[in-house]
């Protein structure tokens, strides 16, 4: 992964200098709660409904062992001894004080890392697909170009207080992990006919209040362009993006207001000023950056192993974890590991001082000291070799990192929701835990199969519920919690989002609402269907007679 | 004291304000300056100022002024002479539309000064405004932020082209004057360092 040079530490070390001043300032009442926020934000520390929270960022989801150990001492030194997960493949810590934020910065810095525009208006972490480099289906692996961006992004002096949050993904393999297109800016890398690296670009794709997904601005940019092609749009959303109307304000809403060939028009007389201009990437930064993400030092090893074949055959626990929580490598003999945070009837994503420890433990002893984080929001092991599985499964297991159930359907997605959030309408975290209890029965899960659950405390949507499988969203009426559910949605390259189907239910309704969603999909699906297949073969009618047909909606009809 | 840092040759130092800012009079027409641009005028048609506060500004007869931008569109004949003995600058809200004062002026640096007022220090337009004022239109004299300018800007003002910075009446501009140089090493290339840190530097080192 990237090692910082002296450029790179000064930089976040001037940061922690910069933002302890300002944090003195306001402390000392020279700078208002409303001059203060930005500055904060910009530093990812909200004011939430208990506390500060304070997100880290973890730049395209990868960590090394060192850092993670760190992240570890941190939340049990400044925190309750437990971090979160998100689904932008960041970190957060919801305890920490306004006053201690300066000092966490600093020990961040001693590991290169920090928290700068994980949060406010600016550009984001960028992210991409948590099995980068390593995946069979890759065909460039996006993170030396991801690692250029996040450095010209970072305290980018013209795009430093944008409209609104600015979030860019990169992608680099066939079946697109990285929801690109639910992005402000997706790009996808790939091979052109000359086989030169190039660019797709999408642009105004996200979630939120107003679901839409992104539109393709430019077909084929060559890599060098990266840079001043982002320039070009951001600066048109700088200057023409809505700054009246907070949930008006991101670049989607300028994209559908001007209509995409209008504003692609616009974009590229921008760039017309801008290509060739010095930040450019040159072929030399590009060779300085890749070899960070080089290959492992992998061993020449038989793709199949002995052990690990008796072993799958007499051990069923172990089993069903491979067929879940193993995944592919292009190299033979290795294969990545999801580590889940998704234990039944715990929060979504969280894992605990001592859970971190023994993951880095686990980096370190099989998986080359790194790891990388998932917009799932679970941990991933990228390298272990295949005779190794068994031992990283029983530590894992012994861990409570070992929940057999990557991608099916307790392997929820979910936002802080409203036991953490002040944004939220309801809570979700509890409905997740609900719905994993529910569903406790492995065999069951396993039977079910692919399917994706996702969860938002409101419609900011950071559980991401327009592209779950099922989408369930928490509204408020009159002041109290409810939540709406839709299917059909969908991440990837067939990115599709959910229909509502129908009133809203109460938190108590909710696990026998999937339940029966559930049921109409095992009675209906033929033999190849996953969840979402059936939904969008059939429609969401069936779905909604079996969930509405025994309930008096009337009783519970919310307007939303 | 005055308020005013001012940059010469990349040292900052406060200097007394030589220039008086002309205001606009005040009027019962609401404007939507937070509104973007494209949906303000492209879509919608609508102005922010009207005529008759155009017709109404007071413009003294003597001393070096900065006038608002529709102001100098709209009475230009008027103020030709004083333009021609460099008297006259010029200012624009984030809001409005800078081509418009390419149109009307072609050769911008026959203005000593350009100030660009921020009305919400969290209004960013005017990077991108003083970017494009210097890299795109040539403008090579003072260019000026003005309005809700306070510290935390500064460094981003520096590198998107500014050289003088009015700060906020009740600030410390000699407080301010630190954050200009926040960060030793910026990594992209802006107006004020063009090149980026690869280009600047041998990294690979
Ligand atoms: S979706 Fe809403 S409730 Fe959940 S974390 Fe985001 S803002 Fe908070």
């Amino acid at each position: 992964m990237y090692k910082y040079d002296e450029i790179d530490q000064r930089l976040v070390d001037e940061r922690v200098t910069q933002y302890r001043e300002q944090t003195r300032r306001y402390l000392a009442g020279e700078l208002s709660e409303d001059e203060f926020r930005p500055l904060r934000l910009q530093n990812g520390l909200y004011i939430q409904r208990h506390a500060p929270m304070l997100r880290i960022a973890v730049p395209y989801g990868m960590l090394s062992s060192k850092q993670l150990r760190k992240l570890a001492d941190i939340a049990s030194r400044y925190d309750k001894a437990y971090g979160h997960f998100t689904t932008r493949q960041n970190i957060q810590l919801n305890w920490p004080k306004l006053e201690d934020v300066p000092d966490i910065l600093a020990e961040l810095a001693t590991v290169e890392m920090h928290a700068i525009q994980t949060s406010g208006n600016c550009i984001r972490n960028i992210t991409t697909d948590q099995f980068a480099g390593v995946a069979p289906d890759e065909v460039v692996d996006p993170r030396a170009m991801a690692e250029i961006i996040r450095q010209w992004s970072t305290f980018h002096p013209e795009f430093a207080l944008l409209p609104r949050k600015f979030k860019i993904a990169v992608s680099g393999t066939k079946e697109d992990r990285a929801v690109v297109q639910m992005h402000d800016i997706g790009m996808e890398f790939y091979l052109d006919h000359h086989h030169k690296l190039a660019i797709k670009v999408w642009v105004g794709g996200g979630l939120g209040r107003t679901p839409i997904l992104g539109t393709v601005i430019r077909e084929h940019l060559e890599w060098q362009h990266a840079l001043t092609y982002c320039e070009a749009i951001v600066r048109v959303y700088n200057l023409h993006g809505r700054r009246d109307n907070s949930y008006k304000a991101r670049i989607k809403i300028l994209v559908k207001a001007l209509g995409i060939d209008a504003f692609k028009s616009q974009v590229e007389a921008e760039w017309a000023h801008l290509k060739d201009a010095p930040n450019t990437i040159t072929e030399a930064e590009l060779a300085r950056v890749s070899p960070h993400f080089a290959p492992m030092p992998y061993l020449a090893l038989a793709d199949e192993d002995a052990s690990f074949d008796v072993a799958i055959a007499s051990n069923l626990g172990f089993a069903a974890w491979a067929k879940r929580n193993v995944h592919a490598h292009k190299v033979p003999g290795y294969r990545a590991v999801t580590l889940s945070l998704k234990p039944h009837g715990k929060p979504p994503g969280d894992a605990t001082s001592a859970q971190m420890h023994s993951v880095a433990d686990l980096a370190d002893q099989y998986s080359f000291g790194e790891l990388r984080v998932s917009h799932e929001q679970n941990l991933i092991l990228a390298d272990v070799k295949v005779s190794d599985l068994l031992s990283v499964w029983e530590k894992a297991r012994a861990n409570g990192l070992a929940s057999p159930n990557i991608g099916l359907l307790t392997d929820i997605i979910c936002c802080p929701g409203g036991d953490f959030c002040s944004l939220a309408n309801a809570k979700s975290i509890p409905i997740a835990e609900a719905i994993q209890i529910q569903f406790d029965d492995l065999d069951y899960l396993h039977d079910i199969g692919n399917i994706e659950l996702n969860i938002s405390g409101c419609m900011n949507a950071c559980g991401h519920h327009h592209v779950g499988h099922i989408g369930i969203l928490g509204i408020d009426k009159d002041g109290s919690e409810w939540y709406q559910v839709s299917i059909g949605g969908s991440q990837g390259n067939h990115a599709s989002l959910g229909s509502v189907i129908g009133p809203s239910f109460s938190a108590d309704e909710m696990p026998s609402v999937v339940q029966k969603l559930i049921d109409v999909y095992l009675q209906e699906r033929t033999a190849e269907e996953q969840f979402i297949d059936t939904v969008r073969r059939l429609g969401i009618a069936p779905f909604k007679a079996q969930v509405y047909g025994e309930k008096n909606s009337a009783q519970n009809e919310v307007a939303v | 004291m005055s308020n005013l840092i001012q940059l010469t040759n990349g040292a900052a130092h406060i200097v007394d304000n030589a220039w008086t800012l002309i205001k606009l009079p005040a009027t019962q027409v609401e404007a939507r300056k937070q509104a973007g641009k494209v949906v303000l005028f492209k879509l919608t048609g609508e102005k922010t100022v009207t005529e008759t506060q155009v017709a109404n500004t007071v413009i003294p007869a003597n001393g070096k002024l900065i006038v608002p931008l529709t102001v100098l569109i709209a009475r230009k004949a008027e103020l030709q002479t004083r333009i021609d003995a460099n008297e006259i600058g010029v200012w624009l809200d984030t809001h409005e539309v800078l081509e418009t004062l390419i149109e009307n002026q072609a050769n911008l640096n026959a203005l000593p000064l350009i100030a660009v007022h921020v009305e919400r220090c969290a209004d960013g337009r005017i990077f991108s405004l003083g970017v494009l004022l210097r890299t795109r239109y040539g403008f090579k004299n003072e260019l000026r932020a003005i309005g809700d300018v306070l510290r935390d800007q500064l460094f981003f003002l520096k590198r998107s082209g500014f050289t003088s910075f009015a700060i906020r009446a009740d600030r410390s501009a000699t407080e301010a004057i630190a954050s200009l140089n926040d960060f030793t090493q910026p990594y992209q290339g802006a107006v004020d360092e063009v090149r980026p840190a690869f280009t600047r530097y041998n990294r690979a080192g």
